[in-house]
């Protein structure tokens, strides 16, 4: 037969059992459109918490105070549990993997200015900090280690801070006061959105760390030390470097734990993504169970059929078929349905994952392997069962096709 | 024979099932010209249906040799078989076993699609002739639960017809339909016959067989008795005096 009969053939075929098409159709479609929609929601979950986490930039490496292995803060350090600006000169002096280094000294507290008050969180940090948070300026300019110096009453807002209280001026050159005391503020930074805890990044306002320890946290200390690499592959070295600059500063003897914690961006990421790689495995898992499902949907409306099929197999081969015609028209036809219902599947999944991501909070990624797989699966589960009486029916004898039961 | 177009020697087929062996057919040797119309007849369960699947190249037989036409079926491969069931075979059977939900015309044109010497040009053209002949040509858009029995087989009649055979099998044509469309069926088969088709068919009644001019007798898988029809029925005539009766009858 040619091409163009043996597919008017399965079309017709398929048009004439129009339930039993459209019920294995449905099977792919749902099978193909649940599994796609799952893993993209467990994918969105996943970037976002991707970005977040890159949002710190991505050379990043913290240090902070205290020991990660013993339990928290060692008893006996005393002011060695504590970071000093040393430390963070020392770092400077003498690190040679990295790029920037800058303290993080907290502080909070009442801004007055432009149209109202505010309560934010001030961060305390040296001119090396956007670079190292890779955080550019909207507008205006940063600070200088000349302002960390003289303790300069100068600041950065952060997009929130600038909306609460400067909604539609400039707040450039504008003083606002923090606790009280006045600051010029000198920049705007850009939006950053959220963190990986889910609070907004934007919420904060950037000071000359040493303005922040004199003025405004009354002597407290260094609260980290934020630190990037020269490059991405350099991050494990940079932590060690760290580590043997850390130890010498804080003048601790071989054989004695560290009194402080170096992390990178993995560590961080890796209790971050905790929480969405469990929803990833349970939405697999559920989409896996509908796909099986699905699947034996298909499988048993084949099966249901196959009496039915097997008899009309009789019946052509008993007019001239050759059972190669058969298996060829049973394939089509199973092709014809598994690829119309991957399709139809695929665009309903995209159809789901547009309105997830518009007119919903949570969010939908689809992964092109994804939608490989899925189709993948579904259409080899409709094209087998599919073909299974025709691949079952074609070796008979015509006599014994036409007798089946 | 020159004339010959079935010839079985020790045609024998013999059933498995599970353990045990049923023979069906035993060493039966029968010849056919061309041109005869013949009638099989026989006790239920005598083996005319095997010894019709066999000719019919719709089955493999156990042992003994099938000359169709002057070719041994036994050396063929499973394809040429295919291609002697779709040019040289009509098959008529009990059932009708006409495909579902499929107009007559789709039917009937079921073998030209396995037709891969293209012998037959314009396949749709072919395929109404054919259901002209039997009578059918309003009933082509129709599918099969849309028509009686009797439509039914005579779609199944066309169908065997359309490839233009050597031969045309049937096996108990009839044995589904009442008398008087059992003889309309006749009247189509004499008809054909007289076109020059052969026909080898089997029937229950010997009032039926009267229509052939042939009868072989079978019993236990063995050919009994062979003999050729005296007084000869032309399906026509009855049909006439059936309807004649209907009339009086009212
Ligand atoms: N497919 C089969 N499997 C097993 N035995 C069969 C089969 N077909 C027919 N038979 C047996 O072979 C014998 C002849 O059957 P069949 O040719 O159908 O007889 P008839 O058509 O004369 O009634 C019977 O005994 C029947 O039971
Ligand atoms: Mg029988």
């Amino acid at each position: 037969m040619q091409a163009k009969i043996i597919l008017k053939v399965a079309t017709k075929s398929i048009m004439k059992s129009r339930m039993r098409s459209l019920l294995t159709a449905l099977g792919i479609i749902i099978g193909v459109a649940a599994v796609v929609v799952m893993v993209a929601i467990g994918d969105g979950a996943q970037r976002n918490v991707e970005k977040s986490i890159a949002s710190l930039g991505t050379n990043l490496i913290i240090v902070t105070p205290g020991t990660s292995t013993s339990g928290g803060v060692r008893g006996g350090a005393g002011t060695f549990n504590r970071f000093t600006m040393d430390d963070v000169d020392k770092i400077k002096n003498e690190a040679t993997l990295i790029k920037g280094v800058s303290p993080l000294v907290r502080s909070g507290g009442q801004i007055i200015g432009g149209t109202g008050n505010w309560f934010t969180q001030i961060q305390g940090v040296s001119p090396d900090y956007l670079d190292i948070r890779e955080w550019p300026l909207q507008s205006g300019e940063f600070f200088t280690d000349r302002d960390v110096m003289a303790r300069s009453k100068v600041c950065i807002l952060g997009m929130d801070v600038k909306k609460n209280l400067f909604p539609n001026d400039d707040p450039i050159g504008q003083q606002i006061r923090i606790r009280n005391t006045p600051f010029k503020v000198i920049g705007v930074l850009s939006e950053k959105g959220q963190s990986s805890v889910g609070t907004s990044n934007d919420d904060v306002i950037l000071a000359p760390s040493k303005t922040v320890l004199d003025r405004l946290s009354g002597g407290r200390f260094i609260s980290s030390i934020q630190v990037s690499a020269i490059t991405t592959d350099k991050i494990a070295a940079a932590q060690a470097e760290l580590r043997n600059i850390m130890r010498e500063s804080h003048k601790l003897v071989q054989g004695e734990d560290d009194d402080f914690t170096i992390r990178d961006q993995s560590d961080l990421s890796e209790a971050a993504t905790e929480t969405s790689r469990i929803l990833t495995i349970l939405l697999a898992s559920v989409a896996g169970v509908s796909l099986v499902v699905g699947g034996i949907g298909i499988m048993n409306i084949m099966l249901v059929s196959v009496t039915e099929r097997t008899r009309e197999i009789g019946i052509r081969l008993s007019v001239g078929a050759r059972a190669s015609d058969i298996l060829v028209q049973f394939l089509t036809e199973a092709i014809v349905l598994s690829l119309s219902g991957g399709v139809i599947g695929v665009a309903l999944s995209f159809l789901i994952a547009y309105i997830l991501n518009t007119y919903t909070d949570q969010s939908a990624f689809i992964k092109p392997q994804i939608i490989m797989i899925a189709f993948g699966f579904a259409g080899a589960i409709g094209i087998f069962f599919g073909f299974y009486p025709a691949r079952k029916a074609s070796g008979l004898n015509p006599i014994d096709a036409l007798r089946y039961e | 024979m020159e004339n010959t177009i079935i010839k079985t020697v020790n045609l024998t087929k013999t059933y498995q099932v599970g353990e045990i062996d049923v023979p069906a057919l035993k060493a039966v040797n029968i010849t056919i010209g061309k041109g005869e119309f013949v009638a099989i007849m026989g006790a239920s369960g005598s083996g005319k249906s095997t010894l019709m699947n066999l000719i019919g190249c719709l089955d493999m037989p156990t042992s003994g040799d099938y000359f169709l036409d002057g070719v041994n079926t036994s050396k063929l491969t499973k394809n040429e078989y295919a291609n002697i069931r779709n040019q040289k075979i009509g098959f008529v059977f009990q059932g009708f076993n006409l495909l579902p939900r499929t107009t007559a015309l789709e039917n009937v044109e079921l073998p030209l699609m396995y037709d891969r010497l293209d012998k037959i040009k314009n396949p749709i053209k072919q395929a109404k002739q054919a259901l002209d002949k039997v009578g059918l040509a309003d009933r082509m858009h129709h599918i099969p639960s849309q028509l009686s029995g009797g439509q039914q087989q005579r779609v199944a009649l066309a169908r065997a017809l359309v490839n233009e055979p050597a031969i045309i099998l049937a096996d108990e044509p009839t044995g589904n339909l009442d008398s008087k469309t059992s003889v309309e069926v006749f009247s189509l088969f004499q008809k054909l016959n007289n076109e020059g088709i052969t026909i080898v068919m089997v029937t229950h009644e010997r009032d039926f067989a009267a229509f052939a001019k042939r009868i072989i007798e079978m019993r236990d898988g063995k050919v009994i008795k062979d003999s050729p029809i005296k007084d000869r029925l032309d399906a026509e005539a009855e049909l006439k005096k059936i309807n004649e009766e209907a009339i009086i009858a009212e």
